[in-house]
């Protein structure tokens, strides 16, 4: 199974040495040969776009298995922009690649110029599927330049670009950027908040203080639970963005986005708390989890943006119409 | 791997997109006079006729055998039933403890008498029941029950004190968890179950308790040498606790556990919607967000009972976070709207906020302490 074998690679290739690679700003070329190898790029593209037909678990499953190993490479990503640009009929990445939605650059004359902000492993890219207004382009690598640096809360690149470029593929745009971006990061969000419990479970099961595994005192059993509840938020909360991702609703990407934003936020507090000085340090796994959750819970438009968006339907739907709208999301 | 599995829920068939169209025209039609104040009474408001409409119509005892007066609907289709009742504010009391949990029980452990005799009037909206589990002295900690029921020929004798029964001056039965051999130091050991009929049983006083809000829900039965026919044993004797935590897994698996306050919800859009801000846009997306979220933990806990998986600790889940959902939506709604909140205004907000910031703190100690439940969820992963 793709499940398996993904476990299987990262838990041999992305140890921590390879993250502490990551973090220095180094590419793990040889990672993503393999990740490359498996097909992993092309996972969300259906059968007929070329992908292996996979269905809404099993991609999910394997988004999810990105953030239980916390993996330091834009295979989401890549993921993403490739659904994007094969719904456009675009031609997919020939590498790795992300997406973004940059409404303030300029097209004229067949060129496209201006800058992109807070581009992942930009260096490293093949191309980028960048949305402005309602048509989305696929620029290549050679067509921009890094214009000022950036570094995400793990420690990954995220520069700002300058892109000059004469415009030979764009199509029209068939959905947001941001929903595909925000619906991989629901997922990773998830796996991260996974790892973050079972190491906060065996943290306080070994741990010994006053006598006895932290685990026995009742008032850290209720926040592992509180984190267990914050896990089954987060994963139930990708699972209904997946799904109104494959039904075009950008509403149902909108709610499961925000709530696997807040159980980041949420999980990612409970998990230090309990692993107490320890949980703090780079000696300790759990900032592999923590700075990544922090990190994704702003990416691909942020929590007041898909608020709002999400908010704005409901009031306009009023009172009576609010229960209608939410089970159709 | 430590993740409680939360499997994804069935999608809707063209029979549940059928089932909830036409249930809320018949909503529409039964609710057309109840005033949002009425309708934030939620899961609380008693109305006979109303259960009686539901049980005409076939929507009680939905998922039970047709020889019993059920429909042999699925599962999931009750739940829609279920949560479009609760969304729309429809006063469901005087049929729900039957409809979920008495009845469901009395299919597991009940004789046939018992079934022929009780299950066809619950599906037909006529009898409703009541919950004979708490005492003064044991809430949460339900195996230190002292309700002692001794069996003398066919009869059993009845003495001990009962709390919190809701409805228990209006209902006609209450499933009472009792003691009928040792001691309360026996803990789980020795306890049964018998169905009490709180019309006629000689030596039973029902006393109000009334709450906070002035409101009379809550009940104390008194038994003093009580007198309950043997043939109303349910189940074992001896095997009441087994039971009673199964009928607890029925409690505390639905939408209840979320959409207590949904009406507040409901005023709170209907007066923002002509005044829209970002901090109202904001808040209100985000509240639709974990509501959409739990709804759909929920009906992932359906789709569970509907495959006869054990649920019980999925339901914690969602009835723990449920819970801290419909308590919090007063505070949040009074982020965004200064209002002096009174139980008798005429205006719809003032009166459900006032109902609502009334009744909120009861929503995480009934059917299970929010502490019990995050016991049985740390438990769930291994910690004791």
């Amino acid at each position: 199974m793709l499940a398996d074998m993904i476990q299987r690679l990262f838990e041999r290739s992305v140890d921590d040495a390879a993250q502490a690679r990551a973090r220095d700003g180094q590419w793990l070329a040889d990672v993503w040969a393999e990740v490359e190898e498996m097909g992993l790029p092309l996972a969300l593209l259906t059968e007929e776009q070329g992908g292996f037909g996979l269905s809404l678990a099993e991609t999910g499953e394997a988004l999810r298995l990105l953030g239980l190993h916390a993996v330091p490479l834009p295979v989401a990503e890549t993921m993403a922009a490739n659904r994007l640009l094969a719904a456009a009929g675009l031609p997919l990445a020939e590498g790795p690649a992300t997406l973004a939605r940059a409404d303030d650059l300029a097209v004229a004359g067949g060129r496209l110029t201006g800058t992109v902000e807070r581009v992942a492993w930009a260096e490293q890219l093949d191309c980028l599927a960048v949305a402005v207004g309602d048509t989305l382009y696929r620029v290549p690598r050679s067509a921009w330049t890094i214009a000022e640096a950036g570094l995400s809360l793990n420690f990954h690149p995220r520069p700002t670009i300058r892109i000059d470029w004469t415009v030979d593929a764009s199509a029209p745009l068939p959905y947001c950027p941001l929903a595909g971006g925000a619906t991989v990061r629901a997922y990773q969000i998830a796996g991260a908040l996974e790892a973050a419990l079972d190491l906060t479970l065996s943290h306080t099961a070994t741990r010994v203080q006053f006598g006895k595994p932290l685990q026995k005192n009742q008032v850290v059993q209720h926040e592992l639970a509180k984190l267990a509840g914050e896990l089954a938020c987060a994963t139930a909360a990708a699972d209904l963005a997946g799904e109104a991702l494959d039904r075009g609703d950008v509403l149902g990407v909108a709610a499961g986005s925000l709530r696997a934003r807040e159980a980041a936020t949420a999980g990612a507090s409970i998990a230090t708390q309990m692993h107490g000085a320890i949980g703090f340090t780079r000696e300790h796994r759990l900032h592999l989890y923590t700075t990544a959750l922090w990190a994704w819970r702003d990416e691909f438009g942020g929590q007041v943006m898909w608020a709002k968006l999400l908010g704005q339907a409901a009031l306009d739907a009023g009172g009576p119409g609010f229960w209608p709208m939410v089970t159709e999301l | 791997m430590s993740a409680i599995p939360f499997p994804a829920p069935p999608a809707d068939s063209d029979a549940v997109v059928a089932l909830r169209a036409e249930f809320r025209a018949f909503l529409a039609e039964q609710l057309k006079d109840r005033s949002p104040r009425q309708r934030s009474d939620n899961w609380y408001g008693y109305d006979r006729a109303f259960s009686r409409a539901m049980g005409q119509a076939g929507y009680l005892g939905m998922t039970w055998p047709k020889q019993y007066g059920g429909h042999e609907r699925t599962a999931f289709e009750r739940a829609v039933v279920v949560e479009e009742c609760l969304a729309a504010g429809a006063p469901v009391g005087a049929h729900w403890i039957a409809d979920r949990q008495s009845g469901p029980s009395i299919i597991k452990f009940g004789t046939e008498e018992q079934k022929q005799l009780i299950l066809p009037r619950i599906a037909k909206g006529e009898l409703s029941f009541g919950i004979g589990m708490s005492e003064p002295d044991s809430g949460s900690d339900l195996a230190a029950t002292r309700t002692k029921a001794v069996r003398d020929g066919d009869v059993y004798r009845v003495t001990g004190t009962k709390v919190w029964t809701s409805f228990a001056h209006e209902a006609d039965y209450v499933i009472l968890f009792c003691r009928t051999s040792g001691t309360p130091a026996d803990r789980h050991k020795g306890t049964s179950q018998l169905l009490v009929d709180l019309k006629n049983t000689p030596g039973l006083t029902i006393r109000p308790i009334i709450d906070l809000a002035g409101q009379h829900h809550f009940n104390e039965m008194h038994f003093e040498d009580a007198v309950v026919p043997a043939s109303m044993l349910l189940g074992e004797e001896g095997q009441g606790w087994d039971q009673v935590m199964s009928e607890l897994a029925f409690e505390r698996s639905g939408p209840e556990r979320f959409l207590s306050s949904i009406e507040l919800l409901v005023q709170l859009i209907e007066v923002l919607k002509t005044r829209q801000s970002d901090a109202a846009q904001i808040t209100v997306g985000r509240v639709t967000a974990r509501l959409a979220v739990l709804r759909r933990l929920s009906r992932s806990v359906a789709g569970m009972l509907q495959n006869h998986q054990d649920a019980g600790l999925q339901a914690s889940i969602v009835k723990d976070i449920g819970a801290l959902f419909e308590q919090g939506l007063p505070d949040i709604a009074r982020e965004l709207i200064d209002c002096e909140p009174d139980p008798r205004a005429a205006s719809a907000y003032a009166s459900v906020l006032a109902n609502i910031v009334h009744n909120a703190p009861s929503w995480s100690l009934r059917g299970g302490t929010r502490e019990i439940l995050r016991g049985i969820i740390a438990r769930g992963l291994g910690t004791r």
